[in-house]
Formats: C-alpha cells, sequence, structure tokens
C-alpha cells in the first residue's frame, strides 16, 4: 500500500456534453468567485459590487454595448480568421501581423489614393489590397511549411514583429514632423472612411463579422476545401494517401486566413479607427489564438468565446476605473478566468482516480 | 462524484493562485516608480496647502466685484456641478503619466470636485471611446495627456460641443477654433535650461577635478521622437549646459517610442560607451536613469525626481507641473468662462519647475547658480533660444518660418525669430522648436 499514488490521471473517454459544460461553468462560477475575493481584499468593495461592475463595463450604457459588440466583433474576426489554419494543424500565431499588415495597405490606400480615386472606386481598392497584402504576408510562411517543412509557430510568430516595424516605419514616412504618429487621415474630406450605418459607427463591422462566421463555419463543414483541410489537420498521409494535394491546401488556406485578417485590419483602419499605429491589432492576434481553441475551433461556438473575452476584458477595465486601481488590475482578474477556464479542460480530458475508498478510510486512524 | 472531485481539483488551484495573485497589484507600484514613491494606485493624494491657497488666489482674480468670502461660495457652488475626467496614454509606470496622475488628482482634490482616471488608452478610436464614456458618466471637462490623442479628442469635441476637452502638448487648437477644445504646455524648456545649468556645473566640477579634458565634455541625450517637443526640449538643456561649459558638444538618440525601458537603457549605455560624460533624457521609463546609475555617469531627468531609485547619479529634474493649467480650466469651465485655445505655463506661474538637487550629486554651488540664472530668465535678462547663443550650419539665426499652424501641410509659415530670439511657446502652447543647431549631433543613421 505504501507504493501506491494517492491519486492517479488517466486519459477519459469524451464526456457527455451536459457534464463538460457543467464542469466548464463551474469553473467559471469559481473564477468570478476568486476574482471578487481578490477584489475585496485588497479594495474592500463587496463582492456584488464587483460583480455588478463587470456587467456595468459591458451593459452599463449604450454606448458600452457598442463598444462591447464592436470588440467582440473585431476579436471574433481575427479568431475565424486563424481558424481554417489550425484546423489544418497549422499553427498560425501571426495574426497579430497580418491584421497589421492588411491595416497598412488600408491606410496606405487612403494616404496616396484618397484625395485622388473617387470614393466608389476608392473603397473597394482599399478591400483588394487589405486582402491581398494580408493574404500574401500569410502566404510566406505557409510556402516554406509546404516546400521546406519550416516550423510555421516561429515563423509566423516572427513575422509579427517585422509587420509591427513595418508600420513603425511608415508612421514615420507619413508623419514628417517626426513625432511617429500619423493622426486621423483625411480628416476633413473622409475618403476611404466606411459609411455609418444607422448612425451606429460600429454597426458596417458587427454585420460584416456576422456574415464571416457564417462564412466560414459552412466553408469549414459543408464545402470540400473544408473537408480537405481537416483531413490535412488529422493526418498528412492520409491526406496524400487519398489524393489531396497537402501543399495546395497549406497555401490555400493559409492565403485564405490571411485575407480574413485583413479584413479585420480594414474594419479597423477604414471603419472605426481612421489611423494605423503598431498598438493597431492591440494583441488581438494572440487572443484570437484562445478564442478559437476554446471554442474548439467552431466558428458559432467563437461568437461565445469572444463575448466571453470582450465581456471580461471591458468588465475588467471597468473595475479599474471604478475603484482607482491600476489599469493592470484588470488583466490580473482575466488573467485569473481564462486559467481556470482553460484549466477546467484538463478535468474535461482527464480522469482523477484516487486509492479506493477502502484503504483510505483504513488509513485514516492516524 | 467525479464532478465533485474535479471541483475540488479546481478549489485548490484557485487557492494556489490566489495566493500569487494577492501579492501583485500591491507591489507593483513600488517596484516600478523606481521607490520614489509607496503610494497605492488607489491611495488619495492629499491637498498640499499652498495649492488651496492658490486655488483661492486665483479666484479672487476672476471676480474683482465681490468680497473674497462669498466669492468663494459661489465657486463652491459652481464647482459642485463639476465632474472631471482625465485619459492618460501610460500609467504611474511611466514618469510623463505619472506627474500628469499626480498632477490631476492634486487639482481636483484642492477644489473638491469629483474626477474619474482612466489609465492605458492608446491613441487609437480607444481615445474617442474613452472620452465618450467619460462624457456619458457626466464628465464637463476631460483632459487627456498624449500628443497622438489630439485627433480623437477633436472628434469628440465635434461630438459633444458642451463638454470642454484641453489636451496636454497638442498643436492644433488654434487652427481648429472649436470653442470647446484647448491645448496646453509650459515653456519646459526654460526648466531645461536651468537643469542645463546644473549640468554644466557638474562637467566643470569633472573637469577641473581631472577625470577628463575640456575639450571631451561630451554630454549624451535618449529622445523619444524626432519632433519638435523634444528637440525644443534637448536643445534648450544644452544651451543651458554650455552656458557654464562652453566646450561642451552632445549626441543625441531617439527610441522612437515614449515608453519602453530596454530600448532606452540600451541607448544610454550606447551614449556612454561613445564617451558621454552625463547623461539626460526625453522618454518615460526609468531605463537611461538606472542605466546611468549603474556606470556611474551623472544623469539629469525630466518630469520626477529619481533620486531613490539612483541616488549616487541623479542631479536634478526639471517638470512640468499640471496644476496651476488643470485648476485654472476647471475653474473657468464652472463659472462659465470661455477658455482660451492655448494655455502656457511659464516658471513665474508655478507650472515650470524645478525639483530640489540632489546634493550629494551636483557641483557644489549648483543650487545658487540656478537660483540666479532663474532670477534673469524671469528678469528676462537671460533667453534661453538667443540667437547670440547658438548658430545653425554656422550661421546666426535672422529669420525662421516654423510650423505653427500643423494643417498637415509641413512647411512653415510663421517667423518666430524676433527681439534677438527664437519666440518658443509664443504663437501655440506646444513647442516648435526644431532646429539642429550646431553642437548637438545626432547619431541615429
Amino acid at each position: 500500500m505504501k507504493g501506491t499514488p494517492l491519486f492517479h490521471i488517466s486519459k477519459r473517454a469524451a464526456l457527455p456534453w451536459y457534464q463538460s459544460w457543467g464542469i466548464r461553468l463551474a469553473a467559471i462560477i469559481l473564477a468570478l468567485a476568486v476574482c471578487a475575493l481578490v477584489t475585496t481584499l485588497l479594495t474592500g468593495v463587496s463582492p456584488i459590487g464587483v460583480y455588478v461592475t463587470i456587467i456595468q463595463g459591458s451593459f452599463g450604457t449604450v454606448r458600452k454595448f457598442w463598444v462591447l459588440l464592436q470588440e467582440l466583433a473585431i476579436l471574433l474576426c481575427v479568431s475565424l480568421a486563424v481558424t481554417p489554419a489550425f484546423k489544418m494543424r497549422f499553427w498560425n500565431i501571426g495574426g497579430e501581423g497580418q491584421v497589421l499588415i492588411g491595416g497598412l495597405a488600408t491606410a496606405a490606400c487612403m494616404f496616396y489614393l484618397g484625395n485622388r480615386l473617387p470614393g466608389w472606386l476608392l473603397i473597394p481598392v482599399m478591400i483588394l489590397a487589405s486582402l491581398a497584402a494580408a493574404g500574401i504576408w500569410a502566404l510566406i510562411p505557409a510556402i516554406f511549411k509546404a516546400k521546406w517543412n519550416t516550423n510555421e509557430t516561429l515563423f509566423t510568430l516572427m513575422m509579427n514583429y517585422v509587420a509591427i516595424q513595418l508600420v513603425s516605419y511608415f508612421c514615420n514616412v507619413w508623419d514628417r514632423k517626426g513625432s511617429g504618429i500619423v493622426g486621423i487621415i483625411n480628416p476633413n474630406t473622409q475618403a476611404g472612411w466606411f459609411p455609418v450605418l444607422a448612425g451606429r459607427e460600429y454597426l458596417l463591422n458587427v454585420i460584416v463579422v456576422a456574415v464571416l462566421t457564417v462564412a466560414l463555419y459552412a466553408y469549414l463543414r459543408y464545402t470540400k476545401h473544408g473537408y480537405e483541410l481537416s483531413v490535412v489537420g488529422e493526418s498528412e498521409r492520409t491526406a496524400r494517401y487519398v489524393g489531396i494535394k497537402v501543399e495546395r491546401v497549406i497555401l490555400r488556406t493559409m492565403l485564405l486566413s490571411g485575407a480574413l485578417c485583413g479584413v479585420c485590419g480594414l474594419l479597423l483602419v477604414g471603419g472605426t479607427d481612421h489611423t494605423i499605429s503598431t498598438t493597431t491589432a492591440g494583441g488581438r492576434g494572440f487572443t484570437a489564438v484562445m478564442v478559437s481553441w476554446l471554442a474548439k475551433f467552431n466558428p458559432i461556438f467563437m461568437v461565445l468565446t469572444s463575448f466571453l473575452l470582450a465581456f471580461l476584458s471591458r468588465g475588467s477595465s471597468q473595475i479599474a476605473q471604478n475603484f482607482g486601481l491600476n489599469h493592470s488590475f484588470g488583466d490580473i482578474l482575466t488573467g485569473i478566468i481564462l486559467f481556470f477556464i482553460i484549466g477546467s479542460e484538463f478535468f474535461i480530458n482527464y480522469r482523477i482516480s484516487f486509492r479506493t475508498g477502502g484503504e483510505k478510510e483504513g488509513g485514516s486512524n492516524a | 462524484m467525479k464532478k465533485l472531485i474535479a471541483l475540488a481539483f479546481v478549489l485548490i488551484l484557485a487557492v494556489g493562485l490566489f495566493a500569487g495573485c494577492a501579492k501583485k497589484p500591491a507591489e507593483q507600484p513600488a517596484g516600478q516608480s523606481g521607490g520614489q514613491s509607496a503610494a497605492q494606485p488607489a491611495a488619495d493624494v492629499k491637498v498640499p496647502a499652498p495649492v488651496a491657497a492658490a486655488s483661492d488666489l486665483e479666484f479672487e482674480n476672476d471676480s474683482a466685484a465681490a468680497d473674497a468670502a462669498a466669492a468663494k461660495k459661489d465657486l463652491a457652488d459652481v464647482l459642485a456641478k463639476v465632474k472631471v475626467g482625465f485619459i492618460f496614454l501610460h500609467d504611474e509606470n511611466s514618469t510623463y503619466d505619472k506627474n500628469f496622475i499626480e498632477a490631476a488628482k492634486s487639482a481636483c482634490d484642492s477644489l473638491g470636485v469629483p474626477y474619474v482616471l482612466r489609465t492605458n488608452i492608446p491613441e487609437g478610436q480607444e481615445c474617442y471611446n474613452a472620452a465618450a464614456e467619460l462624457v456619458d458618466d457626466g464628465c464637463n471637462i476631460i483632459f487627456a495627456d498624449s500628443f497622438g490623442h489630439e485627433d480623437f479628442m477633436i472628434q469628440a469635441a465635434k461630438k459633444f460641443p458642451n463638454v470642454q476637452f484641453c489636451h496636454a502638448t497638442g498643436t492644433k487648437a488654434h487652427t481648429e477654433k472649436l470653442a470647446n477644445y484647448h491645448n496646453a504646455f509650459a515653456n519646459i524648456y526654460e526648466g531645461r535650461y536651468l537643469a542645463g545649468v546644473a549640468a554644466g556645473m557638474k562637467l566643470n566640477q569633472m573637469i577641473e577635478e581631472g577625470k577628463f579634458s575640456a575639450d571631451e565634455a561630451l554630454v549624451g541625450y535618449v529622445g523619444a521622437f524626432p519632433y519638435a517637443e523634444v528637440k525644443s526640449g534637448y536643445t534648450s538643456w544644452f544651451l543651458g549646459v554650455r552656458s557654464i561649459c562652453p566646450t561642451a558638444t552632445m549626441e543625441v538618440t531617439f527610441t522612437n517610442s515614449w515608453y519602453d525601458e530596454a530600448l532606452e537603457k540600451e541607448a544610454a549605455n550606447t551614449l556612454i560607451q561613445r564617451g558621454c560624460k552625463l547623461i539626460s533624457q526625453h522618454a518615460d521609463s526609468m531605463g537611461a536613469p538606472t542605466a546611468c546609475e549603474t556606470a556611474g555617469i551623472p544623469n539629469v531627468s525630466y518630469n520626477g525626481s529619481t533620486e531613490a531609485a539612483c541616488p549616487n547619479t541623479y542631479i536634478v529634474s526639471s517638470r512640468i507641473n499640471w496644476v496651476p493649467f488643470m485648476q485654472t480650466m476647471i475653474v473657468d469651465t464652472a463659472a462659465g468662462k470661455r477658455l482660451a485655445a492655448d494655455w502656457t505655463g511659464t516658471l513665474a506661474n508655478g507650472a515650470v519647475e524645478l525639483l530640489p538637487i540632489n546634493e550629494k550629486a551636483a557641483a557644489p554651488g549648483t543650487k545658487e547658480k540656478v537660483e540666479e540664472v532663474k532670477a534673469a530668465l524671469i528678469a528676462g535678462t537671460v533667453k534661453v533660444f538667443d540667437t547670440d547663443a547658438f548658430t545653425v550650419g554656422g550661421q546666426k539665426l535672422s529669420s525662421y518660418a516654423a510650423d505653427i499652424h500643423d494643417m498637415g501641410d509641413y512647411t512653415g509659415e510663421t517667423e518666430v525669430i524676433s527681439g534677438g530670439q527664437f519666440q518658443e511657446s509664443i504663437y501655440r502652447s506646444a513647442p516648435a522648436f526644431d532646429l539642429n543647431i550646431d553642437g548637438i549631433t545626432i547619431i541615429d543613421g
């Protein structure tokens, strides 16, 4: 008996959906409890106040709700973009850079062509330019992967830093004062600014991303392309055996992944910010990895996971603001919640078996 | 049962995590702000008595007719309707933002008005959203502290005409001509000049001690971005140095970021390796000061004392005291007065400050010399950008068209040389001096 460990961990068969979602729900509830505890101990505010503040952060006013929708839409857009690559087991963590390049191409069109092309032509040119630029940016690591089997994780990661430097370079070219800040592009003519629908500046973004979500779901689930890339993901050899041209699938999928990131850059620069900086993507390229992963690469579930992340981030910054805490405090709370959610996946996939009850009881006299 | 066990484990994780997390927020401010203040971000800054007195004084000036007591009551009444919002690019870890945040708390507390602080707001649509949310929260006057916030503050000002928007360091208020959008800056070049005098004294002391010859009196400067605000700052500092140590020359390097601790440290180390005997900086992290402390190189800081972290090398720091600016704007907004497009702080109105000198690192007699020059600056007998004090391309400057109206055309349109000096911060509050004077070498590229 001495040699028997207290418990051991084993992989378990798939749980029924209600059990796995039960575990996830429990994790979220526990995470909220811990967050409340941390906040209460540090600030002396009641836990109820903390929860109310989190909800206020997203639903406090109509504007906050629209900002939440915007954050959700943009994060979801990047998450959708990286998903086809992930399904193919191609770890594209270059979303950040691809979004920036898409945004940079959009900004370049607005900057150079803004006052030369008529509006009806400028916007299509911007769309084409951003999709193409970001697609090509994503295609570069894909070519290296397909031809020479390079490590795509490192390659796409490094491409982010190249993209950030490129944006930084162009900011300095476009702002000749030397402050490195482009400012709002075409503030007076508004050339290349996307139209505001129904007086809601984020509505267009929300609609575009909603359409993309459905389209990507259909693409992955019902098309031959979608099937091929999941076969490549499951087993490259099987794919080759059944006659799928693996290189072609890799290139095609990354082109799509990049182009979708380009859409995100386009919406951010043409639709909302009307400027470009190294922080335009704001780390969403990395958060998207988590969104996509937590949703098990299902575009519909991703709406939920990106809602959760956007909601938490808005809520935690509201906590930081209302209680006069450093902004990093909000990040700590988000970190706690994500830790629990990711941790809960462990309990969904693995079983923990303790020593049998009888033995335990037998040893309890000490 | 399985679920119960799973829950138990999640709980264990929770407890472990909590133990780790609870410490973080408490530790952070003290560790990164250079130990100069152990105050938590949440802690209220108590109003220093002189500040409160200053606001009374201001008020007396504003309403000459009423007697002081009744006026004070009126002021309290109008101030009761005011709520102030603040937007900061970074948080207290940046010396620039820390200075601005502390001024915000101090100004609002002294007037007894409620306020909301929003830190870490990037220079993009987030700035507009933050401003709009502050309006939703009932703020009547909103301040933003970073150059890149300007376009988004203007956007907000156009959208909310009944709210006053005050933007520090911006350039466009006088051309946008919005009734509710205002720029502010201070004649910090005077403060820089005084800090330069202290640095010059140190150089002379080291030369006298035989540490290096007068010809080797090279100083270094870590700048953020190569544009007028930074250029005006280092040029005035250098002119201060050279007024005391005539053989001094300077090398400048830019990090192209307002806050990048690693880059700033690296830049300072590069300058030290190139033979710089003294360093100053206009970038907001502790990177350059700590590099100097490690290397034993004297350092002149900006926007806050770094004495606690660098006790052996910190000489002095100039800074902008934003409190008078904020108080004026808040009181005038409350009183329903129209605010000027530009507000410029000076040595005289208390917005330009030199912090106490670190006697341990400074040369003997620095304090007296600085006081002497300060008096001369206020009296106008010494001018920082005196055209006799510097040359550009070997020539004395007799005419220069500066790009005062920042319309995106990048062409100078305003003659700024008159009365034997470059008229800095006269035509707009933000600095416009962007010339490369002889004696200063930019070492990038």
